[in-house]
């Protein structure tokens, strides 16, 4: 059967590369513009230079927005974590009645187009709670998008281990606190970690609904945004989208390396 | 958090109204599951379901100046539906609509989506069989190597063909550095082709796995039957691969499909004026037209327009088959 189906394999393998270049090829011109020496990015490349870098360091704004991201991702991919997690854990482990549409209610965040969500929330905070947009409120709208992430994560993960290690324990005489601090929660402290890397990167990449619910601190997706008009900015923002790409491809690459620790 | 309160219950006395709740839960396992769901739950009602009948309520709501009227009126719904004698002309459609350019913009940003869609199933299909039935040794650095992308800024994907088509882009200066044209191509950018290159290359991530787990899922045993019963490795695919990975195929499009008609950061990237889509007109009512219950209404119209295609879509195909496929 091999034989025979030799030269369709290579016609996969070269469509496998192609897509494979499509797919990396946009997003590794930034880091390649990134050190590139002009302000202008185009071809021919001029030479090597490190000053897009430093430039990026010492922008007030830049570190300021940068502070900012890091305090919403951490308190968002916390938060949905334990939501997520808690959520998992009641689909997994009690026969729901319903479950299909309450995971898939969870889930609805993830369709519906950004700009409707985020313009529907800036409603409901400005116009009913009368509360001022703040790091608070884009961190309620990355919440909403996180957990679903984290419920799904945390669902694959516990349903990759058996029921009966929580059943031996009770039955061995554990109280059912000793029996989540020891049996589950050791177990799903991979996918607890996945989750936690996951709803950061997205809450730290995550631009529209930042962009509508924020107050007068910016993220740092706000600022690559607002500095995309001025052309003198660009070589800046290169670099620091290539510090952004640099670190999400890590925690993502961390984060399934963990969420599939120890599943057969 | 019952198993807290349970072992903290076996020591110091409680009321009789928690004992109460807590035999209650401790008798009915799915009762127990509720409750362990309902944080998750509430936050997503509050998060997405208030702020969505806000949104509707403001939607017949009226801008005045700078204040809002609060009284109900169909105002806004007319704005969008408003007859008019003349139409207006769009792909030769005529429109006999006072403002047209709502329905328009809406009937574009869809077929756009429509289109990049078709792309994106177009080239995730084979690269999902690729990983699926090709790839033997060291898979799951391939599935890694797949995923990765979908989890990093969308921003930044979508900057990147800026900077790929732009007039003085990576395209036309590499161009022009090998000689091959004299002056920069300028239909590259800011039209809506641009616009479905960017979709199609911002969203494969997403479609590839639906896709992939499908055909993973797919018993070998059968593809080994239609072979042995003499089928070509073209017949075996239409008849046995294809129709079983239907449901990858359709969750991965509708995956795609649903949230880019509201897509905001491609059109304005590198869209133009010409690529324009539904999402760039409810920002600019929102913010610059600062007219927010119309913005509301255009919304509340792209949800329904979305959700009526999509149900249209499903019973088109048949629940019965879609079931059948399933099993």
């Amino acid at each position: 059967m091999k034989a025979v189906m030799r030269p369709r394999i290579d016609l996969l393998a070269v469509f496998a590369g192609l897509y494979l270049v499509f797919l990396y090829g946009p997003v590794l011109l930034l880091p390649l513009f990134s050190f590139n020496d002009s302000i202008f990015v185009s071809f021919p490349l001029k030479g090597f230079t490190l000053k897009w870098y430093s430039q990026m360091i010492e922008n007030a704004a830049l570190r300021a927005a940068f502070a900012n991201s890091v305090k919403v991702g951490i308190s968002v991919s916390v938060i949905s974590t334990i939501l997520g997690t808690l959520a998992a854990k009641a689909v997994t482990r009690y026969n729901l009645p319903y479950r299909g549409a309450i995971v898939g209610f969870i889930m609805l965040p993830l369709l519906m187009p950004s700009i409707i969500l985020g313009i529907a929330l800036l409603i409901l905070v400005i116009n009913v709670l009368n509360i001022e947009p703040s790091l608070y409120t884009i961190a309620a709208g990355h919440v909403l998008i996180c957990v679903p992430f984290s419920m799904l994560v945390m669902i694959s993960r516990l349903e990759g281990f058996d029921k009966s290690f929580e059943e031996a324990s009770l039955d061995l005489g554990a109280s059912a606190w000793s029996t989540f601090w020891r049996i589950t929660f050791p177990l799903a402290l991979p996918g607890i970690v996945a989750s936690l890397l996951l709803c950061f990167t997205t809450s730290f990449d995550e631009f529209l609904l930042a962009f509508f619910l924020a107050g007068n601190q910016a993220t740092l997706p706000l600022v690559i945004f607002s500095q995309l008009r001025l052309p003198s900015q660009l070589p800046s923002v290169l670099a620091l989208g290539s510090c952004i790409l640099m670190a999400s491809f890590i925690i993502v690459l961390f984060s399934e390396r963990a969420r599939r620790r120890g599943v057969p | 958090m019952v198993t807290a309160s349970d072992r903290v219950g076996a020591k110091v006395s409680q009321p009789a109204s928690w004992r109460r709740v807590k035999a209650w839960l401790h008798r009915h396992a799915s009762a127990r599951g509720y409750f362990l769901l309902s944080p998750t739950l509430l936050i997503v009602i509050g998060l997405m379901v208030a702020p969505l009948v806000t949104m509707i309520g403001l939607s017949f709501a009226t801008q005045r100046y700078l204040a809002i009227d609060y009284s109900f009126s169909l105002k806004n719904y007319w704005a969008i539906f408003e007859p008019a004698a003349k139409p207006a002309y769009y792909l030769g459609i005529p429109f006999y609509l006072h403002k047209p350019i709502y329905v328009i913009l809406l009937l574009k940003s869809i077929l756009i989506s429509l289109v990049a869609t078709v792309v994106v199933v177009l080239i995730s299909y084979p690269m999902a069989y690729f990983l699926a039935f090709r790839v033997k040794k060291h898979k799951l650095t391939w599935i890694i190597l797949i995923t990765v992308p979908f989890w990093t800024s969308y921003l930044l994907r979508v900057f990147a063909w800026k900077i790929i088509l732009g007039y003085n882009g990576v395209i036309n200066s590499g161009l022009l550095s090998l000689g091959l044209v004299d002056q920069p191509i300028e239909v590259l950018l800011y039209n809506t082709p641009a616009v479905i290159i960017t979709l199609a290359h911002a969203w494969t991530a997403v479609a590839l796995l639906p896709i992939y787990v499908s055909l993973e899922k797919i018993d070998r045993s059968l593809l080994e039957v239609a072979s042995d019963l003499g089928a070509t490795g073209f017949q075996r695919f239409v008849d046995v691969t294809l129709p079983l990975s239907l449901p990858g195929i359709i969750a991965a499009g509708l995956l795609v499909f649903i949230p880019t008609v509201g897509d905001y950061i491609t059109p304005t990237l590198v869209g133009g004026t010409n690529g324009i889509m539904i999402g760039n007109v409810v920002q600019s009512l929102f913010t610059k037209g600062s007219n927010a219950p119309l913005a509301a209404a255009v919304s509340i119209v792209v949800i329904a327009a979305i959700t009526i295609l999509v149900c249209l879509f499903l019973w088109g195909i048949g629940p019965d088959r879609l079931r059948r496929q399933k099993a």
